[in-house]
């Protein structure tokens, strides 16, 4: 029986986040159209519901309703995990991020590490998906998106690394309230610029949208799916694309700290301030894509192995240095 | 506790049997699926037991680095031509009885590991290890691994960097006839060298050079 109540409340704490953030992933992607639209003078998608809000549910519809084709000589069983892989992993991380002091599922030791490591498994879900079609365009579009993902999560690690060296702990909570008198974006504003396209990078958005550059490749790993597996691909890109904003406002912005901490700002949830701040770099991301033209194959490479890695790996020394020297190393 | 235990079955079970799956499975790349699941469930093992450091990194760096490059590797390289190859052939089975070599000093090897474990428990000393629960397990293996045993990680970090630069310089050859791009001559390209405009007489066309 305590068992029983025990994974009720857990159901419901989970479906708690869930909902909401499969919620936000759908009014992200209209979100992401309208702001491209809009850079371009367009309308973008506005004809459903007030401002075109509910093109997402229409979208999703359209998509459930369609027939799910799996190719002939397709690896059927890996075919079908890949979107699984793709959806679940981009949600799972959600877990452990902090939308105020108390508000978080799992308030674990390493939760850095965790949501390093849920979106390094990612890439899985890309190659997978690439392989299994067995046509010639999505295996090159996975294993592009492979060889890009490994590279840049090595300069994302080592961003994390200068992060670190600043709070002294893994936890999620702990690195937010150490930006209680100063939030990270100052002292390490050039960390903040690299992680930023990094994640870009990280998340396939454009102007690293290589895997499934249409010009190229067709659309790259996607291009064998269809219907509701399609959507699932999707809805997992927006859902990384989310996680990877979160990650940056905790790291960088504050997480859910008020940006001034005087009389009427300290009243508002933090919640709202983290959605805030995760909405401020999502509308950066959008205005990415809709501003830079794509990257050739070559060029991202040199981006992130000759240019990101050895400047983070610089500031990693600077900071342990200047930490050292000025005797501001985080104690236990 | 039953959870835990429960859950500690279900991990083992299904690490062991996609440990067995890695060598049964007749597609190379399913065996390296089943490798990427054996090494997810080893490090639920991991944070099981409170090293969730340990399962953390076991995660980022053997499945989210290692096995994709074993994919990778398995995926661009025809294996499955090759292995028949081997199979087939009478000429090319000299590297069976080297793998049983080897396979035989691994299995002796780890005989000797578990069974000193077993038989004499203060083979691992355990005094400078801190098993209070106010330190966190990143904090202690920090603390472990950056002054008692600083030479030898250090030694580790040194030999992996000489494997890479060893299999940097193996495969690394010069390649002739190879055209170089210069970024930093295509950034800066500017109209005014890029575009001429030209008075062209009739009938007599320009002559461009490349």
């Amino acid at each position: 029986m305590e068992y029983i109540s025990i994974i009720f409340q857990e159901v419901y704490k989970i479906l708690f986040l869930l909902v909401p953030v499969l919620v936000s992933v759908a009014m992200i992607v209209w979100l992401d159209r309208r702001v491209w639209a809009f850079v371009q003078k367009r309308q973008g998608p506005n004809v459903v519901g007030p401002f075109g809000l509910l093109q997402s549910l229409a979208d999703a519809l359209k998509y459930i309703f369609k027939e799910i084709i799996i190719p002939a000589s397709s690896n059927k069983i890996i075919f079908i995990l890949a979107p699984i892989i793709t959806m679940t992993l981009a949600l799972i991380a959600w877990a452990v991020i902090p939308f105020s002091e108390n508000q978080v599922l799992a308030n674990i030791n390493v939760g850095v590490l965790y949501i390093f490591a849920v979106s390094s498994l990612g890439v899985y879900g890309i190659i997978m998906g690439g392989w299994a079609s067995n046509s010639k365009y999505p295996f090159l579009g996975a294993i592009r998106s492979a060889a890009q993902m490994v590279s840049y999560e090595v300069s994302i690690g080592i961003i994390i690394i200068n992060v670190l060296l600043c709070v002294g702990s893994l936890n999620l909570n702990d690195i937010v309230i150490a930006q209680k008198n100063m939030w990270f974006v100052i002292p390490l504003f050039p960390m903040f610029v690299i992680f930023f396209i990094s994640a870009l990078a990280e998340t396939n958005r454009p102007p690293f949208d290589l895997p499934e550059a249409e010009a190229e490749l067709v659309a790259g790993y996607q291009t064998e799916y269809s219907g509701m597996m399609y959507a699932m691909f999707w809805l997992g890109e927006y859902a990384n694309i989310l996680l990877m904003c979160a990650l940056g406002s905790i790291l960088f912005l504050g997480g859910w700290l008020s940006p001034i901490d005087i009389y009427p700002f300290n009243l508002i949830p933090g919640a709202f301030w983290l959605i805030f701040k995760i909405l401020f770099l999502f509308i950066l991301f959008a205005l990415v894509k809709a501003v830079v033209p794509r990257y050739r194959y070559d060029q991202l490479m040199r981006l992130g192995w000759k240019i990101f890695l050895p400047l983070s790996l610089t500031y990693v020394v600077l900071t342990a240095s200047y930490l050292f020297y000025f005797n501001l190393l985080p104690t236990i | 506790m039953i959870a835990h235990t429960i859950f500690f079955y279900i991990f083992s079970i299904i690490a062991v049997i996609s440990a067995i799956m890695v060598t049964v499975s007749k597609n190379t790349v399913h065996s390296v699926f089943f490798l990427i699941l054996d090494f997810i469930s080893i490090s639920c093992l991991f944070i099981m037991i409170g090293a969730e450091f340990l399962g953390m990194i076991m995660l980022i760096v053997y499945v989210g680095a290692v096995a994709v490059l074993f994919l990778f590797v398995v995926m661009m390289l025809n294996v499955a031509q090759q292995k028949n190859q081997w199979f087939n052939s009478e000429e090319n089975s000299g590297h069976i009885p080297v793998g049983l070599i080897i396979s035989t000093i691994i299995f002796f090897e780890l005989i000797i590991v578990i069974g000193g474990w077993k038989y004499k428990p203060d083979l691992i000393n355990s005094n400078n290890l801190s098993t209070t629960n106010e330190i966190s397990n990143t904090h202690s293996l920090g603390q472990v691994l950056y002054t008692d045993y600083i030479h030898v990680f250090q030694i580790s970090g040194m030999i992996l960097l000489i494997a890479m630069i060893g299999a940097i310089v193996l495969t690394f050859r010069q390649r002739e006839g190879v055209k170089k791009q210069s970024y930093l001559k295509q950034i800066s390209r500017e109209r005014s060298e890029g575009v001429e405009v030209l008075e062209v007489a009739s009938n007599k066309g320009v002559k461009i050079d490349d």
